[in-house]
Parts: structure tokens; sequence; C-alpha cells
């Protein structure tokens, strides 16, 4: 496919306000596109999309009960047999932990066998002079210094980053500092102790443990701050979908820009 | 000192053969041994001779033999000082002076690779151990010598086996744990600020009667004693379960006997046996008397304060910052920063829409 640009600077072609360059879809996720027209393009299959909205679901839980183990609802009164509350809350945080490490493996999973757009966010290409060069662009881009962004099939640089550093990474911690807990009050026969009892070692007090896996809720919250609002100002500000293509799977270029 | 077997010893002393089969019981229970391990710790006592110990002392403040001494059952008392050939203790031996620091070497000589090591106290390494001097010579040379030829050493206590006080942030005597001196010895490490006597008691009489270290976890210390939280078996559990916490040191809820997890109870993450084994004789341990567990059993705890709050201290961002002042902070800051930056952004929008329709029209 006629991805022409030469080699050195691609981000002032892909910025190229002129249109004069030849107008192509890049054969590559993580290059950038020049479109003159609607154009659009399948990105996101469907067991992406499953997972991040049950993700959304999942995280949303942990949150929300993981905030509430570390500090608790106002005390309930009566018989201690009338109430369940921490008990509930606590079974909710795990249920959904199940689902967030069972989701994070299946998107593994999709990853290896999915197309090429579901391995991006699995690492950071910081060796690639390119890619590094676009992420300072796609900054330069968010603090007003440039007046076209750069469009992706994939994600940009920036949000590349972003998923990531900010979500993955933290993600797969929460999963081990998650489980090594859990294990505690499943008990040294149970798998989980098998499989992430170590993880405690690293500390050797499991009070820190709970400290990190509640600076790492504080990341992914922070994540979900800044991922919700630079969705939706990259869908009004850069002419592609960034919302609806979590819907529908399709990359949307709106005009050329 | 000698051979003679623990046996004849008491039997010396007067203790009569019923006395110390009930011990020997009463042992088996508390090591959650079956009900033949008693004849099988009496046939021990009867045959085996004693092993001798040389109990240490460095940086420490010597609760953990106080509470060795107040081991709950009387005739364990007697029986464990008896049982073990106590050596050396220079806090309790009759010896003193040069007569006393004689038997170390002694010990070390005569039975080399058959004596235990217990250890109360770390050793400070800085200034080459300077801050720490027993018998003249710095503690840290008198434990490499006395562990050179041990067959095994005990840590007693959160001293000897994390640190403890003495190794707080800033740790100015670098005062350092046994297990980072002494790197080619089995040891056993019994935490605990201190450790309750029955569990100091259960460790050696493992030792002896099996000839063996009891199973030990990932850390190092006697699964018996320290596989299960203070939580898993407290007789709170359920109050936490149910959501019904002490909120305030005097409120209704705190004589009601609630969970006092919302007062910083660290119960959650200690390992040890206070909530099954108990204190003095089983009569209490800090949360049945209305406070907290404080985690004086778990790695560098008197770092991981405050004691009356759940989230531990952030060091470096301020007195009382814990995980959500910080996550809060970066929260609003990224709330902020997104509003900001979306009003700078609604505006070059308005901008280049005007600029736009000004070119289509021009």
């Amino acid at each position: 496919m006629g991805y022409i640009f030469d080699s050195t600077s691609a981000v002032d072609q892909g910025a190229d306000p002129d249109g004069k360059k030849e107008n192509f879809y890049a054969d590559d996720y993580a290059k950038p596109v020049v479109a003159d027209e609607y154009r659009s393009v399948y990105v996101y299959e469907a067991p992406i999309r499953l997972w991040h909205w049950v993700n959304v679901c999942a995280v949303i839980t942990l949150m929300i009960t993981g905030y509430l183990i570390g500090v608790p609802l106002p005390s309930a009164n009566g018989e201690a047999s009338e109430w369940f509350v921490m008990g509930y809350i606590r079974y909710a945080h795990f249920a959904a932990g199940y689902v967030f490490a069972v989701g994070i493996l299946v998107r593994f999973w999709w990853g290896a066998v999915g197309n090429r757009f579901a391995r991006q966010v699995f690492y950071l290409p910081i060796w690639s002079r390119r890619w590094t060069s676009e992420l300072a662009y796609q900054l330069r881009w968010q603090t007003f210094l440039e007046r076209k962004p750069l469009r992706y099939l994939g994600h940009n640089p920036l949000a590349h980053v972003a998923m990531t550093a900010l979500f993955l990474y933290p993600a797969l911690f929460m999963i081990a500092t998650g489980f090594a807990m859990y294990s505690e009050a499943a008990g040294r026969d149970s798998w989980q102790h098998a499989i992430f009892y170590w993880v405690i070692d690293i500390w050797g007090n499991t009070i820190d443990v709970h400290l990190w896996h509640r600076m790492g809720m504080w990341t992914i919250a922070c994540f979900v701050i800044v991922h919700v609002y630079a969705a939706v100002r990259e869908d009004i500000m850069s002419g592609q979908s960034v919302i609806g293509v979590m819907f529908n799977g399709e990359r949307l270029f709106k005009r050329k820009f | 000192m000698g051979d003679a077997t623990f046996y004849d010893l008491f039997r010396r002393q007067g203790i009569s053969r019923r006395s110390i089969l009930k011990f020997c019981g009463l042992t088996a229970a508390s090591l959650g041994l079956p009900p033949a391990a008693a004849a099988q710790i009496a046939q021990a006592l009867e045959t085996k001779p004693r092993i001798p110990v040389l109990w240490l002392h460095g940086l420490e403040c010597t609760c953990c033999s106080e509470s060795f001494i107040r081991s709950g059952h009387p005739l364990v008392k007697d029986v464990v000082l008896s049982m073990i050939s106590l050596d050396y203790d220079d806090t309790i031996m009759a010896a003193a002076g040069h007569q006393a620091e004689a038997i170390i070497e002694e010990i070390v000589e005569t039975y080399k690779g058959r004596y235990i090591v217990a250890v109360e106290g770390n050793p400070p390494l800085a200034n080459d151990g300077m801050y720490c001097i027993v018998g003249g010579k710095p503690f840290v040379e008198r434990l490499r010598y006395a562990c050179r030829d041990a067959q095994a050493v005990i840590a007693w206590g959160s001293c000897a086996s994390n640190g403890c006080v003495q190794a707080a942030r800033p740790n100015p005597t670098q005062a350092t744990p046994v297990h980072k001196v002494i790197t080619d010895k089995p040891i056993v490490k019994v935490p605990g600020c201190p450790p309750i006597a029955e569990v100091m008691t259960g460790v050696i009489s493992y030792i002896l009667t099996f000839e063996r270290l009891p199973e030990l976890d990932r850390q190092g210390r006697p699964m018996m004693f320290y596989s299960q939280r203070i939580h898993d078996k407290c007789y709170r559990r359920a109050h936490f379960d149910a959501g019904q916490y002490v909120e305030k040191w005097d409120d209704e809820n705190a004589r009601k006997g609630f969970c006092l997890y919302k007062m910083g109870c660290k119960g959650p993450t200690t390992y040890n046996a206070c909530s099954t084994v108990g204190w003095n004789d089983g009569i209490s341990f800090p949360i049945k008397s209305g406070h907290g567990c404080i985690g004086c059993s778990e790695e560098g705890f008197w770092d991981k304060g405050p004691f009356y709050s759940r989230l531990t201290q952030v060091a470096g961002f301020g007195i009382e910052a814990n995980a959500d002042t910080i996550g809060r902070t970066a929260a609003t800051g990224a709330l902020a920063v997104a509003a900001v930056h979306g009003g700078l952004s609604a505006v070059k929008r308005l901008r280049d829409t005007r600029q736009r329709d000004k070119d289509e029209q021009g």
C-alpha cells in the first residue's frame, strides 16, 4: 500500500496542510493518515470493543468498592448477624476483580490472534525515532503549538503512552497485588497463594501492598479522567471518530484536516 | 551444662512425673500435634541430652526475655528454662564479667555444630558496630563468632527478625536484622514485639523434640504460629464483615466491642498467633482489650504508621499524607488540567471555525 512518506519527516507530511501529497491510508496503524474525504476503516474488532466496555464496568465497580474497603461506610447498627455490608462490598470487589483479570487474559489472547490494532497497547516503541518525534508532535498539538493534528488508524503516540503506561501496566500491577492480598484470605493451599503470594515478599509487609494497590487505583482513576476527556476532545478536534470507534469499530476520518 | 537428660533434670528439681507428662500433653496441644505426640515429647525429654543455647542480647529492650519468662503455664516457665541448657544469657545468668564471657567460647569450642544461638535484638553496623558494645566488643563481632559453628539460629522478636524500632527511619546506627548478617545458617524468625511467650517456648520445644527446625514460611517464620493473620481468627471479625466499626475511642461502638479497623487496627496485615494463643496465659490480646493491633510482628512496622489510621502514611508527601491524599490531589489536578485544556480547546475550535468560514467566503 502506498505509504509514501520520505523517511525523515512524517510529521510534516502528515500535517501537510496543502494536501499536495497523494491521499492514502497508512499500511501501519501507528503511522499518520492523510484523508481528503470521509473514509472509514474497520479498526477494533468486536472482542476488543466488548472487552473495553466490560472493563469500564469492572473498573468502576473496583474503584468504588476498593475505595470503600480502605475508607468504610459509616457503621451499621444492630446485631452483626443482620448485616454483611463490608462482606458484600468485598464480594463485589473480588467478583469485579476476577472479571477484570479474566478480561485482561482474554485481551492478551486476542492480542495474539486479533488484527494488528489489537497488539498496539502491549508495548511502547520507545526506540523508534519516528514514534518519539510524533509523540513530541502530539504533545505540541495538545499544547496548541501545532495547528493540525496527525491522525492515526490506531492510537496516536500520546494515547498509546496513556493506554500502555497508565492503564495496561498498572492493570497488571493491580491484578498481581490484588490476587496476592486475596491469597492471604484464600489460604496457603489456594492456587492464588501458589501463583501470587510472592508479590507480598517484594515489600515484606502486606500493608505496603495495600498502600501500593491503592496508589494503583488512583493512577487508574487519573487515567480514566484523562482518557474520557481526551476521547471527547479528539473526537471533536481532530476530525476522526474516537468515541464511535469503540461502539462500531469503524475509525471514521471526517474530512481533510 | 552437662549431658543429663531433661527428665533427670526435672526430677532432680522435684517436679513429679505426672507434671512432666502434663506439660508434654499441653505442649503437644499448643503445637497442634496429634495426641500421640505427647508421648513422643515425653520420650524425647527422657532420653535426649539438652541442647546448649547461647542467648545473645544486641540492640534490644529485653521485652522478649520479659515475655519468655512469663510463659503462661507456670510449669512451662520452669521447664523451658531447664529444658534447654541455657548456658549463656547475660540478663538472667548468675555469672558475670570474664567468667560469663568465657562460657561463649567454651560452648562454641566444645559443642561445634551442636548448639543453638538465640538472638534477642540486632547488631548495628554503622561505624564498625560501635553503637552496641557487649563484653568490650562490638555486638556484631560477638554474633558472628557465636554463630560460626551453630546448628541453627533463632531470631527472637522483631529486632532480630526485621529490625524493629531501632531500624526505623532514619536508622542512624544502621541496625540490621540477624538474617542479613548471618547468611550461612538456618534461621528461625520469631517476630513480635515481643513474641508471645507460648510461641517462644513452643518453637524451642519443637526443635528439641523433633531435632529439626519447624516448617517455615517464605519469610522464615514457623508456619504453626505465623501462617494466619490476626484478622483471620479475630473474634471481632463478624463485626468487620457486617460493617460495624468503632468510630471513636469513646463511642457506643467501642463499648459494644465492634471491629477496630477504622481505628487503624493492623490485624488484617499481621501474621501472628495473638488471636488464637492470646497473651498472659491466654487471658487477652490487644484487640480483646479494645485497642487495635499495631502489627508489631511485621516487617518495618514502626514505619507503617500511623497506628490509629487504616491508610498508611506515605513518607515524602508531608505529614499525614496517605494514598488517598496523594491520589485525590493527582485526580483533582487531572480534572483541573482537563477543564482548562477543554476551555482552551473550545476557544481554539471557535477561532478555527470562524477562520474556515472566512476562508470559504473569501
